[in-house]
């Protein structure tokens, strides 16, 4: 009799031990909050809220395998995930599965996987650990080593071509320096060659990426191509008004104007339904994730863990603002999910890992 | 939470690398951008949700909600005895909303094409602006084909319900009739005279669709359509059947330009038919010339000649100028520089002989005997110089010019018919004052139970006095007898007016016209003929206008059943009985 309550209180204590408590409490409010955007996604369907259920368990589990390691024994797999990411970019290149014009996909007999999917990890890991063991010798050149490491992912991306995720590999990249402390004269005179070589850029964009830069300019050009999504979700969030059309009565939703409303612009649906207000409770949980995460980030006690849990913190904020912004209209059109809300199955897992990743840094601070 | 954070922080790492160190600062910078980017983003949302609000609904409910009509059925045209000559029969158009449409693949285009006998070029086309939300594909389909396109699938390809106007009478009576465009708005004729009518009243209903097109559910309560009325006409088609038959026949066996035909009821003014050649198939207007489509009766003026005659001696007569055994001198006489002369010269002739040789002298001299203002009264009551006002499109007025510009040669020549233009229907009105003890009566073309009152243009005494001369003008010496009908008596006047070019009567170019009625005791029709420049060879009225008047009344009379009023009278008159040479 006593027994029984006092093992499963011990089970319970052994789970939540790993684990962050904040943390833990606002991804759980936005995991409830996107089961509700789904159901009415899915036109009321269960059957991707149940595979979500199950990929989320999945990720969980990652995530606290993940959380209750050392940051320090994580940090030693970053060389050989790194290389491997590299590989099989490279094996991307060369055997790579191409779907609608573009080489993004392996396969490996049972499935297929997104190796630059495994970058957006690996990549800033690789740097991290790459800055921590020459912590006390960090000379100029070693940030162009760096800028090196970041290079060769992104080339390889950018060939596929994904320029989506091409920027944000490189952003995860160049998180990791900001916060081991590359100088702001460098970063400003980044920022001034970046704008620099915008034209040489522009000309070296496929064309359908040109077009996606000016559809977000104006979506009217092109309503029915390129603009078709940016309109539609745009006519979608505006009809949703200050105070929402109400859960399941989302019109654009239902009549199957928002295109990849389950996925990508499943913000659309959540803004038409919950309106204005809706959309600052989700902004507000973000930003307590996000302020969560850079009290963990300011905590670390090492450079890996600073570098890593910056860089974790601020591409979960990237997802969640490209996504936001591309369905409000004020960013081109990438393939970015809205972070623990979007259904699929790779980017909860990237997510969860990061979490992981974090919570682990957070641990090591106690 | 941060900012007790932040202090924690400091002290801690004043003893921590200098990388580290340099962090606290990043961290707050960090922080600082992604509240304003958050910001920036719920600015958005504002911009999107409180803003933008209703011109985003507006969008949204313009790709949703669409309003869809239902066509009322347009009322039928009948004639008197309820026979149909205009119906409509429903049919389908295709249309489509290439703004709601992803391109249609090649495959598809090329199916639609067959079943619509349209090129796959012709179809994409039409689908390739991509901001209509309506453009017609092909209309007025077999609803089977229309079926089938339909089962295509091709999202934002749509049918929709209306009607096809037929004309089960054709080019009889198209003149009468009209007809109606493509979008069912009557373009001539009845159609287009009673348009409110026969059109009725659209209904509506609002559906909302999803993206590929589909209808979802009805939002508004239907409004249902209002089907057009009934709408019968006064026209009986049998006869109008004969009228066209015979002018027809007349036009082309005297290779005329053209002829018309108008029978009205002798008693209630009645428009029972009304035909013209050339005529038009209303059912198929491909390759209809202008020609074909004017409605001549009613819209063509030319100068009655002496079908003119009975009308103005009529006046002397009633106003006690002549009697009807006055005798007149009617050698040929001069006014001012102008002879008026007669084509078979007589030197004495009573009222009867001056309507059976239609002399022009005798005419004339009987109108001058009244006051250019009395002449203009009288021809202005007979509705010379005004529309009719049956409702017909299009009516002509004709012309009758201030009687105080008048010189006295200019009252002589109408007298007899020229200097004053008239349309068939007109002067065929005009004859009811014959049939009806001297009142005129307003044409009807729609079915009258009561017939409209007429106005009083004769006493009774002198329309009796010149409808027995009329008959008498059908007898034996007269200048109607072209027009007798076996069985029945007729009255009437025949006439061949030389057409006007630029300013000079031309000799070759002649409008053989015939006015009468029938049966001669107690008229029940009033049938009026005009044909236009015969070329055969005859060209007076009362060899080629008048046969077509014993034909069409003859006709018309057994087919109402009406008593023969000189059953005796069992045979036209022998051949050898000679016609006037006038007339």
């Amino acid at each position: 009799m006593t027994l029984q309550p006092h093992l499963i209180r011990r089970l319970w204590l052994a789970i939540k031990a790993p684990l962050d408590g904040p943390l833990m409490l606002f991804l759980g409010l936005i995991f409830a909050l996107s089961l509700v955007v789904l159901y009415s996604a899915n036109n009321q369907g269960l059957d991707k809220i149940d595979n979500k259920l199950i990929y989320t368990l999945l990720s969980l589990t990652i995530m606290w395998l993940l959380a209750r390691s050392r940051p320090q024994s994580i940090m030693n797999f970053a060389p050989p995930i790194y290389g491997i990411g590299v590989v099989l970019l490279l094996a991307v290149h060369f055997k790579g599965v191409t779907v609608n014009g573009s080489t993004r996909w392996l396969e490996l007999g049972i499935t297929r996987i997104q190796p630059s999917e495994i970058m957006k990890i690996a990549l800033p890991m690789m740097l991290a650990w790459f800055f921590q063991k020459y912590e006390l010798s960090m000379r100029w050149w070693h940030y162009l080593v760096a800028a090196v490491m970041i290079a060769i992912p992104c080339a390889l991306v950018l060939k596929q071509p994904d320029l989506g995720t091409t920027m944000l590999i490189a952003a995860s990249g160049f998180f990791v320096l900001f916060f081991v402390g590359l100088p702001w004269k460098v970063i400003l005179g980044g920022m001034v060659a970046a704008g620099a070589s915008m034209p040489v850029v522009w000309n070296m964009l496929h064309d359908y990426q040109r077009r996606r830069v000016m559809t977000m300019i104006d979506p009217m050009e092109d309503p029915l191509g390129a603009g078709y999504h940016i309109i539609q979700s745009m006519i979608a969030i505006g009809s949703g008004g200050p105070w929402g059309k109400g859960w399941l009565n989302g019109t654009q939703t239902h009549l199957d104007y928002i295109p990849e409303r389950t996925t990508d612009f499943i913000f659309a649906v959540y803004s038409e339904e919950f309106g204005l207000v809706g959309n600052v409770v989700l902004v507000f949980l973000y930003t307590l994730v996000l302020s969560r995460a850079m009290m963990i980030t300011a905590g670390a006690q090492t450079l890996y863990g600073r570098a890593m849990a910056g860089a974790i913190t601020l591409s979960f904020f990237v997802y969640a603002f490209v996504n936001m912004g591309m369905v409000a209209g004020i960013l081109p059109v990438v393939g970015v999910p809205l972070p623990f809300v979007s259904y699929g199955g790779t980017a909860t897992v990237t997510l969860f890992v990061g979490m992981g990743m974090l919570m682990s840094i957070g641990n090591a601070r106690r | 939470m941060r900012t007790s954070y932040s202090a924690h922080q400091r002290e801690r790492l004043a003893d921590a690398s200098p990388a580290l160190k340099m962090t606290a600062g990043r961290v707050r910078f960090v922080l600082l951008m992604l509240g304003m980017l958050f910001l920036a983003l719920i600015g958005r949302a504002i911009y999107l949700q409180v803003v933008q609000q209703d011109f985003l609904q507006g969008q949204g409910e313009a790709r949703f909600r669409r309003a869809m009509t239902l066509e009322a059925n347009r009322g039928v045209i009948t004639d008197r005895n309820g026979e149909p000559l205009a119906i409509s029969s429903p049919v389908q158009t295709i249309w489509a909303s290439p703004a709601d449409m992803e391109p249609v693949p090649p495959a598809k285009l090329r199916d639609l094409g067959k079943l619509l006998d349209m090129a796959p070029e012709e179809l994409a086309t039409k689908l390739s602006d991509r901001k209509k939300e309506f453009v017609y594909i092909k209309r007025q389909i077999n609803p089977e084909v229309a079926d089938k396109v339909i089962a295509l699938g091709i999202p934002g390809i749509a049918k929709q319900q209306e009607y096809r106007r037929f004309y089960p009478a054709g080019e009889i009576i198209s003149h009468i009739i009209g007809f109606t465009g493509v979008d069912g708005k009557g373009q001539e004729g009845v159609e287009l005279a009673r348009e409110k009518m026969l059109s009725g009243k659209d209904g509506r209903r609002v559906v909302i669709k999803d993206r590929r097109g589909h209808i979802i559910e009805d939002v508004a309560a239907i409004e249902p359509p209002r089907d057009g009325q009934t709408l019968a006409l006064a026209v009986d088609h049998r006869i109008q059947y004969l009228a066209y038959r015979e002018i027809k026949a007349a036009v082309e066996e005297n290779k005329a330009k053209a002829g018309s035909v108008v029978v009205l009821d002798a008693k209630t003014g009645e428009l029972l038919a009304l035909a013209n050649y050339p005529s038009f198939n209303p059912n198929n207007r491909v390759g209809t010339t202008p020609e074909m489509l004017r409605n001549r009766a009613v819209i063509d003026l030319f100068e009655p000649g002496s079908t003119m005659k009975p009308l103005s001696i009529s006046l002397a007569l009633e106003h006690g100028k002549a009697n009807v055994n006055t005798v007149l001198d009617t050698h040929s006489y001069m006014i001012g520089p102008a002879t008026i002369r007669d084509v078979s010269a007589q030197p004495s002739l009573n009222i009867l002989g001056i309507i059976q040789k239609s002399s022009n002298v005798g005419t004339s001299k009987l109108a001058l005997l009244s006051s250019p203002q009395d002449f203009w009264t009288y021809y202005d009551s007979l509705g010379f110089g005004r529309a009719p006002n049956t409702g017909f499109p299009g009516e002509a007025a004709g012309r009758l010019r201030d009687w105080k510009n008048w010189r006295p040669i200019e009252q002589a020549t109408m007298s007899f018919g020229y200097g004053v233009s008239v349309s068939l229907l007109q002067m065929a009105r005009a004859y009811t004052i014959f049939t009806n003890d001297g009142v005129m009566l307003p044409i009807s073309l729609y079915k009258t139970s009561t017939p409209m009152p007429g106005k009083r243009v004769l006493s009774e005494k002198t329309a009796h006095e010149m409808h027995d001369l009329l008959v008498a003008n059908s007898e034996p010496g007269g200048g109607a007898v072209g027009g007798r009908i076996i069985g029945y008596s007729i009255g009437g006047k025949s006439g061949t007016a030389r057409k006007l070019e630029g300013r000079t009567y031309v000799a070759n170019k002649h409008r053989a016209l015939f006015m009468g009625f029938a049966p001669g005791k107690n008229p029940k029709l009033i049938v009026a003929v005009m044909i236009d420049e015969p070329t055969a060879g005859k060209y007076y009225g009362g060899a080629i206008s008048a046969p077509v008047f014993s034909q069409v009344a003859g006709g018309a009379l057994r087919v109402l059943n009406v008593q023969p009023d000189e059953p005796s009278n069992n045979s036209l008159l022998p051949d050898s009985t000679p016609v006037p040479a006038d007339f």
